[in-house]
């Protein structure tokens, strides 16, 4: 097993939104220091940093993922998906996107994108949900502005229903 | 959308926000790097809550590798001066603690480094030896000559009283046929925004000027306080709003002095500085709403008219007056009738300083605490006189054709229509309906209750408001104050784009996008032909003492500037376009991004072209234009005039209405309230846009009751705070909503130019009440207390006292138990049978060895003298490891009987100090039993983040305790086998 010491940086390379991207870590880093600072991508958001909040939500091969709760070593090779990766390729909005933004389900937009990167998995696991079912799942993100009611008509909406 | 609208002012347009914030190209103020060479700072913060500082020692920080620099309270003391008050009393507030700490998150130091992570690294290396003073967070108690003295040269900590009376309250009261009051008490909540404070600051030489990047949301009459304190010129001290903000709710007006404390350390340590707070520091070092134990009293005449107000407001202040306290108090001062036409008013306001969090702008501003006494007085009332609740309010609400009113304490309400809110709420809800359900419920043995509240919503605050902590003679001496100025700028460059300057500073409103509805319509644009710049620039921007984003200025008064702006361009324009086409000016309309002849749509020419004329021509235009297409207006709501001898002030430009009606059933079972109806009705004056509108109706909703019934930063009687993470300070997630029912109805403002009213506040103000009120009715009493959490409610729904929330009652038995209980810290107790003799037992007890063996996470022990023990041990609680240094005492010795152990216990992460109690007595065929009984406060970060574990940890650690204790005492007698050695079990 690589050992390093504390505060040795090492080369982490991973996959952003089907990009590669690389940059170096000391052991400790969090993977949203990492995204943001080393990276620059800034679209990822810091609300509690100790996992409560789901601001920094992002999906890590495959799984909704609080990305304050993770080291950027730990991600050495993986596949993410954050919010820079959900437009569609002209830059467009997607479907989910242009709901949120219809139904006023953003207002300040900083707990927005970890809500975006967690109901992208969610609605790819459950393409109709209920209200009720929207309702729980939200239930994972901390929003202070909207009083989540737009936000529940936005998924809905972006599901279809 | 269609291309061209009537007007887009009024319609559901999207956000011109959105689009950025989904797609992650948003800015915040932690994406920016504004200078090259920040380093980044890490505020040590103090752990206890009032305790004298005896020494700093930062040698070990500075020696850090990485480490650039700390600062200490002195040090900032050398370059800045304390920030000033808004009230005349000697307290020196610094940003940064100097000699005393007198809350638990007051900033002892401040480390910069290379990164964040070598910065925090710093900080558990500097030591501080603190001498711990008594404290408080008890408004009643801090007030009261018991408790310790926090400002020595105040010497009291009441450090504000005023009284006021309007019309002749005592003759009201006397003559009254009923009199009703509540003493109330009013927790401690707050917005906390999803983005924490942030800011870069720089000091420059040559000349000497700090420059901050920040969030910081206003009002800029606070740079004028920043400039004093750092001692520069104003503009020496440029301030850089960011372009987003991740809310603020008022909260972020506080971050003002860490604005002048990371500047001064800039100063000391030449270099810029990058600060963003974390979740921790922010529920305990930020800013609240404030807390209250006060008593309101109403009288009435037999026929429900509410003839008399008497309030006793008791503000729990925090460690520090910082301004704009005492303004909280003084916010709906003016409105103290309520919606109601009661003229006999007396208030009396005191704030007292407690070792808690420094309160300062949230959500609703003195609302939420306001309405609590007079909405639920109301209902006490109504009880009394055996009135419907929706009853009494009708027969007191000023009525429609009164408009504008002057309200007894100076406010001039401009327009509005109560009962028709009243009405449409009923309808909405079908009240009838409601109440055959409840009658159903109570025969069904259910405890159901139905609730209500009215407010005005007073928006666009006069600066002036606030020197009601003044007496008449103390402003006199002052000089005039008044005002609200709203500024903004329209311009059109030389391509023809449009841009708007608000100096808004939003955190989430949507400025961006009623602003461009506002300019579309004045230039027959479409509103995403229009860029809209919401940031601050103090040294580049047209900005005034009121700007800022915050008493819902922007659409009660900023927006009225916007139109303004627009209507100059709009003219100039018109005027251009009239000589180029030789027309009257009258005759041309700015319709679909041209100027055209009104009834002639083919005689026109681009807007485009006719702006551009101002730059690229500007000596072919009309002799009386001045060139360019650059137009701010600044303007003064003409209303906000200073307050008169008689203590009434215009306190704001609208006055907006919210009615909220809530329904609950209580489970007596669970305590769980289900809300089973909750309808809101708005009069917010012309609405601009329907959907940010909507927004912010949820949105204040969601704030209003999640202080009703779950927000809380709690303290313990010792003033540690309890409610460090999001896992302890709970706030509303969406499944703790329920369906909200909206009712809208308007009354234009006469006071704005759009007819608009501000909004915002909204059921922030009303839902803590209109809840409260549900609870009272459904639990048949009026004795309640937010947040309504469900040991609270199931206490009260059983008869039972209730205890406070995360509390559990000790229980009498053998096993170890804890009790968190009001008395504050942590006690408990327990029973262990011992297998041997007392004497065995005490001599063990006493042993150095085997108590360093058997004391969890035990790393040295030695005893010192004949009754006193050093140790250093390392515990683990909620995730957080640290090292404490322990010093145990022995005292009341008797031997082979008792003992007390009186101990204390700090750390990086902590501090605790307690005593328990051992006696052993003999059971007889060689065994004992040993009891003991343990009291501990603790503080600190340990505390904060984990006091949810405290009792859970105490008691595993005691249990571990006397399992290797009964192991050694094995081990001593019959040689413990190695496999029950092993695996550490008894048996």
């Amino acid at each position: 097993m690589l050992r390093v010491k504390p505060d040795q940086k090492q080369r982490i390379e991973l996959t952003v939104n089907g990009r590669k991207y690389s940059g170096y870590a000391t052991p400790r880093l969090l993977l949203t220091d990492f995204l943001r600072h080393e990276l620059g991508l800034y679209g990822t958001h810091v609300g509690c940093e100790h996992g409560v909040c789901g601001a920094c939500t992002i999906v890590i091969d495959g799984a909704a993922t609080r990305s304050c709760l993770r080291y950027a070593v730990q991600c050495d090779g993986l596949e993410l998906r954050t919010v820079e990766g959900l437009a569609v390729e002209d830059g467009a909005l997607n479907d989910l996107q242009k709901a949120f933004n219809e139904n006023g389900a953003l207002q300040c937009g900083f707990c927005t994108a970890g809500i975006l990167m967690s109901v992208t998995r969610f609605l790819e696991e459950n393409p109709k949900p209920t209200r009720k079912e929207v309702t729980e799942m939200l239930s994972g993100h901390i929003c202070r502005c909207t009083g989540y009611e737009q936000i529940i008509r936005a998924i809905l909406q972006a599901s279809g229903q | 959308m269609s291309d061209v609208a009537d007007r887009w002012v009024g319609t559901r347009y999207p956000r011109k926000e959105d689009a950025a914030l989904l797609t992650g190209n948003a800015r915040f103020i932690d994406d920016m790097e504004p200078v090259p060479g920040i380093r980044h700072a890490a505020i040590l913060r103090s752990p206890h809550p009032h305790a004298r500082i005896v020494s700093i020692d930062t040698s070990k920080a500075d020696e850090l590798a990485g480490v650039h620099g700390v600062v200490t309270g002195a040090e900032i003391a050398d370059v800045i001066n304390p920030i000033p008050s808004a009230i005349r009393v000697p307290i020196k507030f610094y940003p940064i603690a100097i000699d005393k700490v007198r809350y638990v998150g007051e900033p002892v130091a401040v480390v910069a480094a290379e990164d964040r992570y070598i910065a925090e690294d710093a900080l558990e290396l500097i030591e501080i030896e603190y001498d711990p003073l008594p404290a408080t967070a008890d408004p009643k108690f801090g007030a009261s000559g018991d408790a310790a003295i926090l400002h020595d040269d105040v010497g009291s900590n009441l450090v504000h009283h005023r009284t006021f009376r309007y019309g002749d309250p005592e003759s009201a009261f006397e003559n009254a046929d009923t009199v009703v009051s509540l003493d109330w008490r009013y927790p401690r909540y707050a917005s906390t925004p999803m983005e924490t404070y942030g800011l870069v600051a720089n000091f420059e030489r040559q000349p000497d000027r700090y420059t901050i990047w920040s969030n910081f949301q206003g009002p800029f009459i606070l740079h004028a306080l920043m400039t004093g304190a750092l001692g520069v010129a104003g503009n020496r001290l440029r301030l850089v709003t960011s372009p987003h903000s991740g809310g603020s709710f008022g909260i972020k007006q506080a971050m003002f002095p860490y604005m002048v404390l990371l500047a001064g350390c800039s100063k000391v340590l030449g270099c810029p500085l990058k600060w963003i707070e974390d979740r921790l520091e922010h529920l305990v070092g930020s800013s609240t709403a404030s807390d209250r134990a006060d008593r309101v009293e109403a009288a009435f005449s037999n026929d429900g008219e509410l003839v008399g107000l008497r309030f006793e407001n008791l503000v729990n202040v925090g460690a520090y007056v910082r301004a704009p306290e005492p303004a909280s108090v003084y916010r709906m001062h003016a409105a103290s009738n309520g919606c109601y036409r009661v003229q006999n008013i007396f208030v009396d306001n005191r704030l007292v300083v407690t070792n808690t969090t420094p309160i300062g702008l949230n959500r609703g501003y003195g609302g939420p605490q306001f309405y609590y006494a007079l909405e639920r007085v109301m209902d006490a009332g109504a009880k009394e006189l055996g009135v419907d609740p929706a009853e009494i309010r009708r027969r007191n609400f000023i009525a429609p054709e009164a408009f504008p009113y002057n309200a007894p304490a100076g406010a001039t309400y401009d327009s509005g229509d109560y009962e028709t809110g009243l009405n449409q709420a009923l309808d909405l809800a079908d009240y009838d309906a409601l109440k055959k359900r409840r009658d159903k419920a109570r025969a069904d043995g259910k405890l159901f209750g139905i609730g209500m509240a009215a407010g005005i919503e007073p928006s666009g605050s006069n600066m002036a408001y606030v020197t009601l902590a003044q007496t008449p003679e103390e402003r006199a001496k002052a000089g005039g104050r008044s005002g609200g100025l709203g500024t903004a700028t329209v311009s059109i460059d030389p391509s023809g784009s449009v841009t708007v300057k608000t100096v808004s500073t939003p955190a989430g409103q949507g400025h961006q996008t009623v602003a461009a509805q506002v300019v579309a319509d004045a230039l027959g644009l479409r509103p995403d032909q229009i860029d809209v710049v919401t940031e601050v620039d103090t040294l580049t921007s047209a900005w005034s003492l009121a700007s800022g984003n915050y008493a819902n200025r922007f659409s009660s008064v900023v927006v009225g500037a916007i139109a303004a702006s627009a209507e100059k361009v709009a003219r100039k324009i018109s005027l251009i376009a009239a000589e180029n086409l030789e027309v009257a000016p009258e005759d041309i309309e700015l319709v679909g991004g041209e100027a055209r002849v009104v009834g002639v749509p083919e005689k026109a020419l681009p807007l485009r072209r006719v702006a551009a004329q101002t730059h690229w021509h500007p000596t072919g235009l009309p002799k009386e234009l001045d060139p360019g297409l650059f137009e701010t207006t600044i303007m003064n709501p003409p209303m906000l005039d200073a307050p008169d001898e008689q203590d009434r002030v215009a306190s704001a430009v609208t006055f907006g209405y919210v009615f909220d009606l809530a329904a609950m059933e209580i489970d007596p079972k669970t305590g769980e309230i289900e809300i089973v109806k909750y309808v809101s009705v708005h009069d917010v004056g012309n609405v601009l846009n329907e959907l940010v509108v909507e927004g912010q109706i949820y949105g204040g909703f969601a704030h209003g009751l999640g202080g009703a019934m779950l927000e809380e930063l709690v303290y313990d009687a010792g003033a540690n705070p309890q409610s460090g993470t999001f896992a302890d300070y709970l706030c509303i997630t969406a499944p703790e909503i329920p369906e909200l029912t909206i009712g809208h109805f308007n009354t234009p403002s006469p006071h704005n130019s759009l007819g608009a009213k501000g909004m915002g506040d909204g059921s922030s103000m009303l839902a803590p009440t209109a809840v409260a009120n549900a609870a009272a009715d459904a639990l048949g009493t009026f004795e309640i207390e937010l947040p309504l959490t469900l040991n609270k409610i199931w206490a009260q729904a059983n008869g039972q006292d209730y205890v406070r929330a995360g509390a559990a009652r000790a229980k009498v038995g053998d096993g170890p138990h804890e009790d968190q209980g009001a008395g504050g810290g942590l006690t408990g107790g327990g029973n262990v049978e011992l297998s041997a003799t007392p004497e065995e037992v005490w001599k063990l007890l006493l042993d150095p060895d085997t108590l360093a063996s058997v004391v969890p996470g035990c790393e040295s022990l030695e005893q010192q003298g004949e009754d006193k023990f050093i140790a250093q041990v390392t515990i683990g609680v909620a995730g957080i490891k640290g090292t404490y240094d322990a010093e145990i005492e022995l005292r009341d010795m008797v031997e082979n009987t008792n003992v007390r152990l009186v101990g204390k216990a700090s750390g990086a992460l902590g501090f605790g100090n307690g005593e328990g109690l051992v006696s052993l007595k003999p059971l007889g065929d060689g065994r004992t039993m040993l009891s003991y009984s343990y009291q501990a406060n603790v503080g600190g970060k340990v505390a904060a983040v984990g006091q949810r574990m405290l009792g859970t940890v105490t008691r595993l650690l005691i249990g571990q305790f006397f399992r290797g204790f009964e192991r050694r005492l094995k081990s001593d007698g019959d040689q413990i086998g190695f496999l029950s050695r092993l695996f550490g079990r008894r048996r």
